[in-house]
């Protein structure tokens, strides 16, 4: 867009895995149309994408971070106008002094807007809002032919649905109109409970979601046995106007400085960490005011940390289980993890709510929803989560692209039975490694 | 709240630059040669809090604007107290000596364009007895190298003027910076292979703000680079003249 402007890249996923090889384009122009080449094209926001949704191996990659002004800000209704490459801690930055949240925030808040949709992330108020697609006014999208379009629920609509969660293959989403939340101040008023296994946790998410616009669970996955599915309930609201404390958000930022030549991640670290994280508040509840930044985004604290798990990277395995068989679902899957003794550092586990998928491949759905990383240990780690794809399978679950870099081609029509609408709508000078590999087999 | 002009508003180290004017909620007339190019830039610096962002389109290169450049500001601004030069080209050194013609626009571009300009800003703020010049020159401008001598003779001349009309400003209490960028991650060194020498827009434009608020005359940015560049002033040319780079 800015030109020609190509350089090599050894572009990395956050995952850290796969390795690929391709070069890059900078964008700055909203303006400008795509660069004349014959080589296939991926647009990329922030990598904070895991797998290889986000990488084109022998492609280009549209490098859209660049596209990060601002067109308008109404303060009075809270639409934000913005060019898809500006992040989310950039519009936090600017709308919350003025009295405005991002009505969704996945957790990590270095995310571009256009990757925001293109993934159509969700975040721990799915069950009250749906997913950050949901909140989209419009955007518009550029293809190879040089043509623009104005897509939104009611212009374009089927271009709207394939875009939103389409992983950027529909063609480059320039800028998008979002719709902002009221809030009366930056703080959350949050409790963490502790829960002793999974009834206990499906109980206080039933009982929480009703109340609390925030809820989302830690879970110690390196406890099998007894202890299988203990873990912290976090749930919140934002804090009323008159506020009964204000803390300010922690100041310093940690960061991983270089990448160790092995994962720092191992069995007996896993277990003392997920020890301690479970024991590290005193009483079974804790309420706390915080400011939204340790809330919503307590790993933006650690620069880098992507790089604990070494030179070989790691795997992040995100499914969602419809209601009905999630328990004991999710139960089988926690039993086999802790059997490989691989285990998980963050182990995270919500329930999603009914707000209809807004893209055809969308990824949440009603249910719950368990993430868990691996460091990567070659094909062990691989088998596992094999095993896992068939257990959520079998639930008639899903895995999640923005964060896979493995499962089958097979497995991913299963969990998308849409992909085959979706792809007529796929630009044809688009593509990306992830598309390439779940198409193939 | 300062009343800025930029020329050469679209460059990413003057963009990066208007933002901080921006959130200080400063008023910014910004001139250019692509009108929507410059257009999203204004509208954004307004989102950004720019308490004025208003836009021109204009070439640098056409000397006999200028003057209604400068009387246009000052009309959409109510005054004037600020003025940053920010536009160049990378001249095409390879293909400048084969071309006088190229060379020729090159210096006109980077130097008399320049040079002109100031020529009016000058006496505006010597008469109103205050304002703030910023211009952009360059590391390239310290000492010829053969890669990009043309580029280079241009900043040295913006550099050299610069330091003559700051002595002669500084009785008028009008301030001058000099300010001298090395390498920088932009569109224009588009095609570069970058590496740790390389700085990022925004981090140049928190020196550029920097300096200006601190009224420093000679800025290196980032500052690694004064020390870089008094050992290429030191070699002897008997040296300098063999060596490659």
């Amino acid at each position: 867009m800015a030109g020609a402007l190509t350089e090599r890249a050894d572009t990395l996923s956050w995952g850290r895995y796969p390795h690929t090889r391709q070069t890059m384009i900078r964008c700055h122009d909203r303006h400008a149309v795509l660069p004349a080449t014959e080589r296939l094209l991926l647009p990329f926001g922030n990598g904070r994408s895991y797998g290889d949704s986000c990488l084109n191996d022998g492609g280009t990659l549209l490098h859209a971070r660049g596209l990060d002004r601002f067109v308008a800000f109404n303060p009075q209704a809270g639409v934000l106008h913005c060019e898809a490459g500006v992040l989310l801690s950039e519009i936090l930055e600017l709308v919350v002094p003025q009295g405005w949240f991002l009505p969704v925030t996945p957790g990590t808040q270095f995310v571009t807007v256009g990757g925001a949709i293109a993934n159509d992330v969700h975040g721990k108020n799915h069950h009250r809002a749906g997913t950050f697609g949901a909140q989209v006014r419009a955007f518009e999208l550029l293809r190879s032919d040089g043509s623009r379009r104005r897509c939104s629920p009611t212009e374009n609509p089927d271009w709207f649905t394939a875009t939103v969660g389409g992983l950027g293959l529909t063609g480059l989403i320039v800028w998008a109109e979002i719709q902002l939340r009221r809030i009366a101040n930056s703080w959350i008023t949050s409790e963490t409970i502790r829960f002793h296994d999974l009834d206990e946790f499906f109980a206080m998410s039933a009982a929480s979601d009703r109340d609390y616009e925030y809820t989302v669970a830690w879970l110690d996955c390196s406890s099998g046995g007894a202890a299988l599915g203990r873990g912290l309930f976090i749930r919140g609201n934002h804090a009323p106007a008159l506020c009964a404390a204000r803390p300010r958000p922690s100041a310093g930022r940690l960061n991983v400085p270089f990448v160790p030549p092995f994962s720092l991640i191992n069995r007996w670290s896993l277990r003392a960490f997920n020890t301690v994280y479970y024991h590290r508040q005193w009483g079974d509840a804790v309420r706390r005011i915080m400011h939204y930044a340790p809330f919503f985004y307590p790993l933006d604290r650690v620069r880098a940390w992507n790089r604990i798990y070494g030179r070989s990277g790691f795997l992040q395995y995100q499914c969602a289980i419809p209601t009905a068989l999630g328990h004991a679902a999710i139960r089988e899957v926690l039993e086999r993890i802790a059997r490989s003794g691989t285990g998980s550092v963050l182990a995270v586990l919500k329930i999603f709510g009914a707000v209809p998928a807004v893209g055809w491949l969308s990824f949440p759905r009603p249910g719950v929803t368990l993430a868990l990383d691996f460091p990567n240990r070659g094909p062990a780690t691989f088998k596992l989560l094999d095993a896992l794809d068939a257990v959520v399978a079998t639930a008639g679950g899903a895995v999640y692209p923005a964060k896979d870099a493995r499962m089958s081609g097979a497995r991913f029509r299963e969990f998308f039975p849409q992909w085959h609408h979706f792809s007529e709508y796929i630009d044809p000078q688009f593509s990306s490694s992830f598309w390439r590999r779940v198409m193939r087999d | 709240m300062r009343k800025v002009l930029i020329v050469g508003a679209s460059s990413a180290i003057a963009e990066a630059v208007a933002r901080l004017f921006a959130a200080q909620g400063d008023m910014l007339y910004l001139a250019g040669r692509r009108a929507e190019a410059l257009e999203a830039i204004a509208a954004d610096l307004r989102v950004r809090g720019a308490a004025r962002a208003q836009t021109e389109v204009m070439d640098a290169n056409t000397i006999e604007r200028h003057a209604a450049l400068l009387d246009n500001a000052d009309a959409a601004l109510g005054g004037l107290d600020t003025v940053l030069i920010a536009h160049g080209t990378l001249s095409d050194q390879a293909v400048c000596q084969k071309s006088v013609a190229l060379t020729f626009q090159e210096l006109h571009t980077n130097a008399l364009s320049v040079i002109a300009l100031l020529t009016l800003v000058a006496t505006r703020f010597e008469a109103q007895r205050s304002g703030m010049i910023a211009v952009i020159s360059s590391v390239a401008g310290d000492r010829g190298r053969q890669s990009n001598y043309v580029y280079g003779t241009a900043k040295a001349a913006v550099s050299t003027f610069l330091s003559g009309l700051r002595q002669r400003l500084h009785k008028s209490s009008v301030h001058v910076v000099t300010i001298k960028p090395g390498f920088v991650d932009t569109p224009m060194t588009r095609g570069f292979p970058k590496g740790l020498l390389w700085a990022q827009p925004e981090r140049v434009a928190r020196d550029i703000v920097t300096a200006m608020e601190k009224g420093k005359d000679v800025v290196y940015t980032p500052g690694f680079w004064r020390v870089i560049i008094w050992i290429i002033e030191s070699l002897p040319e008997k040296i300098f003249k063999s060596l490659s780079f």
